[in-house]
């Protein structure tokens, strides 16, 4: 069951509080957030439902949004999700070739997951980094100028933090 | 060096911190309005200053405060537009990151003039770790009494929530921006009415970009009049330009807009120059949906006139042979780049991020993406370049909302000013897969640039 702790329920009623009475549907994207945050980097429909049920609107309202916007994921991803800017202004920059890079290493295209679950590689439009390209989201944070030793360097990271994490 | 306004103190070390901010001077434009001013007084300074929206159309701020309704015993909003999406742009950004507070001190005073007790700012859901920055300088400021209920002793209270988007560029588009605030599919509105009239939650709203309400506090701090004396003509005060692509020196400048554009593309102070020693070939110089140029009318006009970095010079020519000042992202292309390619990403960011609403945006284009995808690899036909006119033609003006015009311009532009690399491309099918086809006649007409 898909259930946020106490504290996370705390957080969603600060949340609601941002918002005129009546208004809490307003705390749908924030709490989608957390709720993809809290439950494995993903939203399943009983996520969804879940969240609906503590917004007090109907499961559709929901489904609607988590479908529109590009930052919910509706299948489940890797542990860690790179995500690689190939806008114009990325693209220019040679993105493309970090998008190769990642494959030569790593074997994914973008959309894929490797098998061990660890990384999912995607391809993204504009992140509003375009001066620092090429670029890739992971994460909360942005990993900008890229070339392929950056790359190394953060597969690298990923793969201790993912041990220590365990 | 130019004046700043908006970043001179952004380097400050620690200039985040609240402490350090007020050192430098930091929230005495809420002091000034708030004790010193009307909130229409503070509007009309806004109006004297000639401040024009920084988010991309450029309507002076001002004016569109005084259009805000006003019924009794309604409540009113501002909402900040961070959501920052146009590729090229990145400003808001680097203001929110090094200089938070200085958003903040704007969203106060703003808030007052507008009697806005409730105001967010909405950004990009990618922009993540701003949103502690920004939320840690409003914890700041209310406890140092600028926020919160009284402030000041005056009776106005404020507060100010920060709202994450999900990956939507069309939440930048205003009332798409409100539908999402309330927790839906950012699909914008039919206008009229205006958000003015109708905007969050069915009330009078006002929506302004980062860089705008920034701008409000040396506004306040100087007076209205006094800005309107930086800069020239309609383009008063200082503008952000976040430059990019092939260039020496990627980044965020304040310019007064002054300079032109050889100076801002060439001088060491800005861009420093073409990377590796290259040409320029063609810029985007205001956001990805403003028209590309040639480098030939990019540094001067059709009349052979120096080109400069503000609203008028730059859209000097119409879209026949000028472009737009648009958002400030000022994208620059050298000589290796291909035209067709970088056409063809814009429209496929296009098609990713149309809402769906409107059968010409929706439909056209995935058509543009797919032809021009085609004619990239070289399994274009000359027929397909007429189509992609035909198709750009159809969609402009004719959609709810302008990201329809935003898709269709770029695609048109680079038609209308380098047909003949799209014509080469559909010539020579193999050779356009491993060679591009260079600067050509487009030539940096600048042999010895200004440096
Ligand atoms: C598709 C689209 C995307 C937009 N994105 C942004 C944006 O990211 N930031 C912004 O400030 N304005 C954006 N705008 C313009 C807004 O609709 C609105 O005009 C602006 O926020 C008003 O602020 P200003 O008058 O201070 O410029 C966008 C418009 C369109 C049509
Ligand atoms: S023009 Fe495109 S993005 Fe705008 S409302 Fe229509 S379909 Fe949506
Ligand atoms: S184009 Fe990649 S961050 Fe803007």
């Amino acid at each position: 069951m898909a259930q946020f702790s106490d504290k996370k329920l705390e957080e969603v009623k600060n949340i609601i509080a941002r918002y005129p009475d009546g208004k809490q549907k307003s705390a749908l994207l924030p709490v989608l957030h957390l709720a993809q945050q809290e439950f494995g980097g993903w939203l399943s429909s009983e996520a969804m439902d879940y969240v609906a049920s503590l917004l007090n609107i109907e499961p559709i309202e929901v489904y609607e949004v988590a479908t529109f916007y590009s930052m919910y994921n509706l299948k489940p991803v890797g542990k860690y999700l790179f995500e690689v800017c190939q806008t114009g202004p990325c693209m220019i920059s040679g993105s493309d070739n970090i998008v190769a890079y990642i494959y030569e290493k790593l074997g994914i295209k973008p959309g894929q997951t490797t098998a061990d679950g660890m990384f999912t590689l995607k391809t993204v439009e504009c992140l509003g980094a375009c001066g620092y390209a090429p670029m890739m989201q992971l994460g909360k944070y942005y990993k900008e100028h890229l070339t392929k030793e950056k790359v190394d360097a953060i597969i690298e990271e990923c793969r201790r933090n993912a041990v220590v994490n365990n | 060096m130019g004046v700043k306004l908006l970043l001179e103190k952004a380097h400050v070390e620690n200039i985040r911190l609240y402490d350090v901010y007020r050192r430098e001077g930091g929230y005495r434009s809420v002091e000034k309005a708030l004790k010193t001013l009307s909130p229409d007084q503070v509007t009309e300074e806004v109006k004297k200053s000639g401040l024009r929206g920084r988010g991309g159309a450029g309507f002076p701020a001002g004016m569109k405060w005084s259009f805000l309704a006003k019924p009794e015993g309604v409540p009113r909003y501002l909402v900040c537009n961070a959501d920052e999406s146009e590729p090229g742009t990145f400003k808001d950004r680097y203001l929110m990151e090094f200089i938070p507070h200085l958003l903040i001190e704007g969203l106060i005073v703003s808030s007052y003039a507008l009697g806005s007790s409730r105001t967010y700012i909405y950004i990009r859901g990618e922009y993540a770790w701003i949103v502690d920055i920004l939320e840690q300088a409003i914890a700041e400021a209310k406890n140092n009494g600028w926020l919160g209920k009284n402030i000041l002793g005056t009776g106005f209270d404020c507060e100010i929530y920060v709202q994450r988007g999900a990956g939507a560029y069309i939440c930048g588009e205003e009332t798409a921006l409100l539908e999402s605030l309330e927790g839906k599919r950012g699909n914008p509105r039919i206008k009229p009415p205006f958000p003015a009239v109708k905007g969050l939650y069915g009330c009078p709203t006002v929506v302004n970009n980062v860089e705008t309400l920034a701008a409000v506090v040396p506004i306040i701090n100087m007076g209205g009049e006094e800005y309107a004396k930086i800069g020239v003509g309609r383009s008063t005060g200082t503008k952000l330009i976040s430059a990019c692509g092939n260039i020496n020196k990627p980044g965020v400048y304040e310019i007064d807009m002054t300079i032109s554009v050889e100076e801002f593309i060439y001088s060491d102070e800005y861009c420093g120059g073409i990377r590796n020693g290259k040409r320029l070939k063609a810029c985007i110089p205001g956001g990805s949906s403003v028209p590309i140029l040639p480098a030939n009318l990019l540094l001067k006009t059709a009349k052979g006139e120096t080109r400069y970095m503000n609203y008028e010079s730059l859209s000097d020519g119409g879209f026949a042979t000028g472009s737009m000042m648009g958002s400030g992202g000022f994208i620059v292309l050298d000589e290796d780049q291909c035209v067709v390619k970088n056409t063809y990403t814009l429209a496929r960011f296009y098609r990713h991020e149309s809402c769906g609403q409107c059968s010409p945006c929706r439909e056209g284009t995935g058509w543009m993406e797919k032809i021009l995808l085609s004619i990239e690899n070289g399994k274009g036909k000359m027929s397909d370049i007429d189509l992609l006119w035909d198709i750009q033609r159809k969609i402009e003006g004719n959609t709810i909302c302008p990201l329809g015009d935003a898709a269709a311009w770029p695609v048109a532009a680079a038609i209308r000013h380098f047909r003949d690399e799209f014509e080469w491309h559909v010539l020579n099918p193999d050779k356009c897969l491993t060679e591009n086809y260079g600067l050509r006649h487009y030539a940096d007409p600048i042999h010895v640039p200004v440096a």
